[in-house]
């Protein structure tokens, strides 16, 4: 085998170094929902810059584990740290030192896009000019000026994601955590919202990514794919398709996830 | 007799207040096809299953399922066609076994009868017949509402992004089943977002924004593909990805996984010279490959043209 297929895991997509400081830090992590074990002993670290994917099957504890990460659900035991602060006890400073964007929930389709912006833009503290500031070049990066006055439930979906990002970044979080970003989006704008997460890594921001698309776990510096509540396999893409002798990251899933 | 012709369309059109959904298509599907319709939302996807199904009327256009015309006689298309619309349609209220004797009982059919048609799917359910379908995970409930959307005995089944937020274990599991019932003689029409599913339907429509834009064996849509592809790999995609955009010569770059696409005019590829420009841009380490099109290649460069 080539040996350039196998990165050394400190090196980005970007070719940049990833700090070996770790900006996520999860010891033991244990959810029970009455007797249902949801997240059993989850252990894992991901480093400051990180593209990290998130994978597992419906069912397998990944919604779970998120929620936790972001400070809305407590954990039933376990040590968590997360962009510096610890989730028992500082729960509204992990809150504001990250961002969030999922398929089901990200921006208010009554609203219009600088309306969202705005609204976004006061829940995390952004003074107004800061708020006019980066609503002005957000727009013009995505191209979006022309739309700033209109709802978003009259954009085009693909334009609704990069604005959901956009947003989800607004007040530059540590850490950005996206729940299925991509989900029904044409396959060009899937490359092109990949390049907004490419380009935010390359600015130091940690990216924590669910998917189901396959290919996209491919983009991640690291890979971790839950079985049951349990982190069953945890490494770079290259690795895990030489561990498991699989040609596509598709495969490895399927040779660990089929494990119910 | 079955008609051989399933499914026929003709200049269909359909809008929603100004938004134009469906955009003049036509197509036919046999009887016995597994026929996929690949798009992103906002392909008019659902649309156009709802007016097969004879629950939206459309503007313009003739439609007939099984030889009824869809606007005229909906009363029989919909006693003999099975329907899964997209994300989730059953009573999440109700448990696993009362939502499959609902669906049966409201055609007129018993759970007995019909078994044998469902028992590959069911079985894996089964297990769980007694908790409530809101509890299920994803991929249960998609095989419980195929089983409720099948019990019945329907000829057709229309399957609505039934993939959509499963995982990819589920998903094949699915597509199984699905080839399972074609070849016991359902003709089964499916809509999907995933590129990758194409390749296991007999023919494809390609769909953006209310058009189709091709229609073919997922074959035939490969073979057409017009243009010369290299795969590209290196240690990193994403500044190989921004070196490769400049490249002269090539009209596409696009990520997949690990490698950059990068297509060419057939002829016109050079993958020796590329290899030199890759490495005085500071690429040293390589690898470049010709390849076969994929299907997702062929939609992006349909996208473009349209």
């Amino acid at each position: 085998m080539n040996d350039v297929t196998l990165t050394p895991d400190i090196r980005t997509k970007q070719g940049m170094a990833i700090s070996s400081e770790n900006i996520i830090l999860v010891k033991d992590l244990v959810k029970k929902f009455g007797n249902f074990i949801a997240n059993d002993h989850l252990t894992f670290q991901v480093r400051k810059g990180e593209i990290f994917g998130f994978l597992g099957a419906n069912g397998a504890g990944k919604t779970t584990a998120i929620k936790i990460l972001c400070g809305l659900w407590y954990p039933t035991s376990g040590e968590l740290n997360v962009a510096g602060y610890d989730i028992y006890t500082q729960r509204e400073k992990v809150k504001q030192n990250i961002g969030y964007m999922s398929q089901k929930f990200s921006l208010y389709d009554d609203l219009t896009v600088f309306e969202n912006i705005r609204f976004y833009g006061g829940i995390y503290g952004l003074r107004k000019n800061e708020i006019s500031e980066r609503a002005k070049s957000l727009m013009e990066k995505l191209d979006l000026s022309s739309a700033r006055n209109k709802l978003i439930r009259d954009i085009p979906l693909g334009w609704k994601q990069k604005l959901a990002f956009s947003v989800a970044m607004l007040h530059n979080p540590k850490i950005v955590f996206l729940d299925e970003p991509t989900g029904g989006v044409d396959p060009i704008t899937r490359r092109q919202f990949w390049n907004l997460i490419y380009e935010a890594a390359h600015g130091g921001t940690t990216v924590f990514v669910t998917t189901h698309y396959m290919d996209e776990s491919e983009y991640c510096n690291r890979v971790s794919i839950m079985v049951d509540g349990r982190i069953a396999a945890l490494d770079t893409p290259e690795k895990l398709k030489y561990q498991y002798n699989a040609s596509t990251m598709d495969d490895v899933f399927i040779r660990l996830a089929r494990g119910k | 007799m079955k008609d051989p012709v399933a499914v026929s369309v003709k200049n269909l059109t359909l809008r929603y207040g100004a938004t134009l959904a469906i955009d003049d298509i036509s197509f036919d599907v046999a009887g016995g096809e597994l026929f996929g319709f690949i798009g992103p939302d906002g392909a008019g996807k659902t649309s156009l299953f709802r007016v097969l199904t004879t629950l939206l009327v459309p503007n313009r256009g003739a439609c007939f399922v099984e030889g009824h015309d869809v606007v005229k006689e909906y009363h029989q298309i919909r006693n003999l066609c099975g329907y899964m619309p997209g994300k989730f349609s059953l009573y999440l209220d109700l448990t696993v076994e009362e939502n499959l004797s609902f669906f049966a009982t409201i055609f007129g059919a018993t759970i007995e009868e019909n078994y044998d048609l469902i028992k590959d799917i069911y079985v894996q359910i089964e297990p769980f017949k007694k908790r409530k379908a809101g509890k299920l995970s994803g991929g249960m409930k998609q095989k419980l509402a195929l089983s409720c959307a099948l019990i019945h005995k329907p000829r057709i089944l229309f399957l609505d992004e039934p993939t959509t937020g499963v995982d990819a274990v589920s998903r094949r599991e699915f597509w199984d089943m699905l080839k399972r019932l074609r070849d016991g003689g359902i003709t089964i029409l499916v809509s999907t977002p995933y590129m990758d599913e194409a390749g296991k339907c007999d023919r494809v429509a390609l769909m953006q924004s209310g058009k189709i834009m091709k229609i073919d064996t997922p074959e035939g849509i490969i073979k057409d593909y017009p243009y010369a592809l290299l795969a590209v790999k290196a240690g990193d995609v994403y500044p190989l990805l921004k070196e490769l955009i400049q490249y002269p010569g090539a009209r596409r770059a696009d990520t997949f996984g690990q490698s950059v696409h990068l297509s060419f005019r057939k002829g016109e590829i050079q993958p020796d010279e590329l290899q030199r420009y890759l490495i005085q841009k500071g690429h040293p380490h390589v690898d470049i490959e010709p390849i076969t099109a994929t299907i997702e290649d062929c939609f992006m460069d349909l996208m473009t043209i349209n």
